[in-house]
């Protein structure tokens, strides 16, 4: 994975609430067996109408924020399926971090896997940057620091984010996390020795 | 005496391998069930990393989202879908995993055919690349849904990076009223804590109304807590656990039968066990429900009306409901019952089993599916297929004028060739109603079996009491 560096990008709004995976990428494109190449088929049914034309009023056909490597949406962004398609759709589009008031669970841990860095803040904090957004102005997400940055009529407006220590290593340092846990093999074999004895059920269990 | 813990606290502690310096905890996983779609890659970074399958018997792979209902004998003709079912057979050959295909009787949707096959027992963590994972916690197993870089993290290892969740408790005291079922509660407490609710939890179910509960129900009650935004639910393992898994061609040895069953029970949250949070709800007071929009949280009872967007106070909310009403082609404050549909769909992870197809039978026999409806039924496995022909159910089906199908996800996302076209509205059995998840322009209603097949027969949403 790649490490995750400074961005400085204007924000892509998408003031909207519960951004299911379904929207995010359409099952159509789940027939895949590459992680790439998904970029183009991100918000499908809300970018493109049925004939495959781009919908002009959908903000990711604005020629503004065409190279916007920030997303700024609503609360529990990605709920429904563990598709990663979704962050993959994501990150293949260019965007590395998204803002919302909160974020699915399982959508919220996918990101990590992929480089992508979600940041959750309160309410009115994301309404503040979704304005700055739609103003297209640029920001600084500075995650070695955990601070979102960007400029105002010359007034710098600095905004801090709480993120895990884990998680927060792991993007800066691009971590093979199978690796890391592979590391602890002997721990793992320890494990599987203590519970065949504890519950050898689930050992004897045959699979044909 | 130790501090009393609940059910989730034991199955976490049970599975702790090592806890790591910064917070997070290596997880065991007990079973491991995989399918076409979340897979491939998964696979394909093994190969880039040159690792192998730490444990290919604790790991079941079949067939489900991509597969035709109809046909079967012509194979797949879709060749996205065909190279992925392909592709997930050549690597459960390369890795020695059982694969159950579409040819196998056994095949099904994933979260059917691990209870039925004695796959999921009490007590174990089992995960799967797909959300409905939460299914399986109606035995006492900790399982919930993961990503594709966490299946290639399964598959090398046999373990998870975790952080241990809170506990939710929710209580659904008193008794259930006659015809209301399990998807009626379930979709109740989604109308009551929210898709975002059971965020950071794990929920377990208690209370009179979930222990009357069978075994199918329960299932069906789990299998959405991911639509409440928990990554899993649990219900204590009981007698009615034990006796399900007797028998079933994975589960425990009949010399090993009885200590697992005594493990088992004594999985059970203890008395006093602290919850972080609890709600309580009625069971009287459930009567059957529907969805009107296009999020999971958006319930009415059948007999209520399509909400006005005006009666709504948060700004955010009303913009929402607005949004959904338009999508769903619906006018605000007309009768749910007046709502006419194009499509029925009974199946899924949800509803797609034995008791399920049994309760839609019941409303099906003797009568016919309106003239202007499409109705599908499609078993969660094959063994529920057979089991329901040998019923005599796929008859009472036909007779009503239904379509008998092959199992497997089909409508539930339309990945296959069973979908909505744009604007048909349909009552469907299935967890999700987003906007083109059963097709595009497609209009979801989520009910029970026996309100889906009610709907079927009247060609408009009906409570299913009536008929």
């Amino acid at each position: 994975m790649e490490k995750f560096k400074k961005i400085e990008s204007n924000a892509i709004p998408l003031p909207m609430v519960n951004v299911d995976t379904d929207m995010i990428i359409p099952k159509q494109f789940l027939k895949t067996i590459k992680r790439t190449g998904l970029g183009k088929n991100l918000f499908y049914e809300l970018r493109y109408d049925e004939k495959d034309a781009p919908i002009d009023s959908f903000v990711l056909n604005q020629d503004k924020y065409k190279d916007s490597q920030i997303l700024i949406t609503g609360k529990n962004f990605g709920c429904g399926s563990s598709r990663e398609h979704a962050p993959w759709s994501i990150l293949d589009y260019g965007i590395k971090c998204i803002i919302a008031s909160s974020f699915a669970d399982i959508f919220y841990n996918n990101c990590f896997k992929n480089g992508i860095l979600p940041i959750k803040l309160d309410e009115s904090e994301v309404t503040k940057l979704q304005k700055a957004a739609e103003n297209s102005l640029s920001f600084t997400i500075d995650l070695e620091n955990q601070k979102i940055s960007y400029f105002d009529k010359n007034i710098n407006h600095e905004i801090g984010f709480e993120l895990d220590k884990a998680k927060k290593t792991s993007l800066l340092e691009g971590l093979d996390d199978i690796g890391l846990t592979l590391a602890k093999v002997n721990h793992i074999s320890d494990f599987e020795n203590k519970q065949k004895s504890r519950t050898p059920w689930l050992y004897s269990q045959q699979i044909k | 005496m130790s501090t009393p813990k609940t059910l989730y606290d034991k199955i976490w502690n049970d599975h702790l391998v090592s806890e790591n310096e910064d917070g997070t905890s290596i997880i065991y996983i007990d079973r491991h069930l995989i399918h076409e779609v979340t897979s491939p890659q998964a696979f394909e970074g093994l190969k880039i990393a040159n690792r192998s399958v730490r444990k290919p018997n604790f790991t079941l792979a079949t067939a489900d989202h991509n597969i035709p209902t109809t046909n079967r004998d012509e194979g797949i003709s879709d060749p996205e879908s065909k190279l992925q079912v392909d592709t997930l057979e050549e690597n459960c050959k390369e890795h020695g995993i059982t694969f159950l295909s579409m040819s196998d009787k056994r095949q099904g949707i994933v979260h059917i055919i691990g209870p039925e096959q004695g796959f999921t027992q009490p007590g174990m963590t089992i995960v799967c690349g797909d959300s409905h994972t939460s299914t399986h916690g109606a035995f006492g197993a900790l399982a919930w849904g993961i990503g594709t870089s966490e299946v290639e993290h399964v598959l090398a290892t046999q373990t998870l990076v975790q952080t241990k969740a809170k506990n939710m408790q929710i209580n659904i005291q008193g008794e259930l009223p006659l015809g209301v079922t399990a998807k009626d509660i379930v979709l109740k407490i989604i109308q009551i804590i929210g898709t975002a609710g059971g965020t950071g939890y794990v929920i377990e179910y208690t209370g009179d109304a979930i222990k009357s509960l069978t075994m199918e129900g329960r299932m069906t009650v789990c299998n959405m807590s991911i639509e409440a935004g928990a990554r899993a639910g649990l219900i204590s393992p009981d007698e009615k656990t034990i006796e399900y898994l007797k028998g079933r061609p994975f589960s425990p040895a009949k010399n090993e039968y009885q200590s697992a069953s005594d493990y088992w029970l004594s999985l059970a949250s203890d008395d006093g066990a602290a919850y972080d949070k609890t709600v309580n709800i009625d069971a009287s007071d459930i009567i059957p429900q529907v969805t009107w929009g296009t999020s999971p949280e958006d319930v009415v009872s059948i007999d209520g009306l399509v909400p006005n967007p005006e009666d709504e106070s948060d700004e955010t909310k009303k913009k929402s409901m607005i949004r959904a009403l338009e999508y769903m082609g619906l006018v605000p404050n007309t009768p749910l019952k007046e709502v006419k549909v194009d499509k029925v769909f009974i199946g899924s992870c949800t509803n797609g089993r034995i008791e399920d197809l049994r309760a839609a039978s019941k409303i099906a026999k003797d009568r016919k599916v309106a003239d202007h409806v499409n109705a599908i039924i499609v078993p969660g496995s094959g063994l529920v297929k057979q089991q329901a022909e040998e019923e005599g159910l796929d008859k009472i089906f036909i007779e009503s004028g239904f379509e008998w199908r092959e199992p497997g996800c089909s409508m539930c996302l339309a990945m296959n060739a069973d979908k909505l076209k744009p604007q048909e509205r349909c009552a469907s059995t299935s967890n999700r109603n987003f906007e083109g998840r059963q097709g595009r322009g497609g209009r979801t209603h989520l009910m029970s079996p026996a309100m889906a097949a009610a709907a079927a027969i009247n060609g408009k949403l009906s409570d299913s009491r009536e008929i």
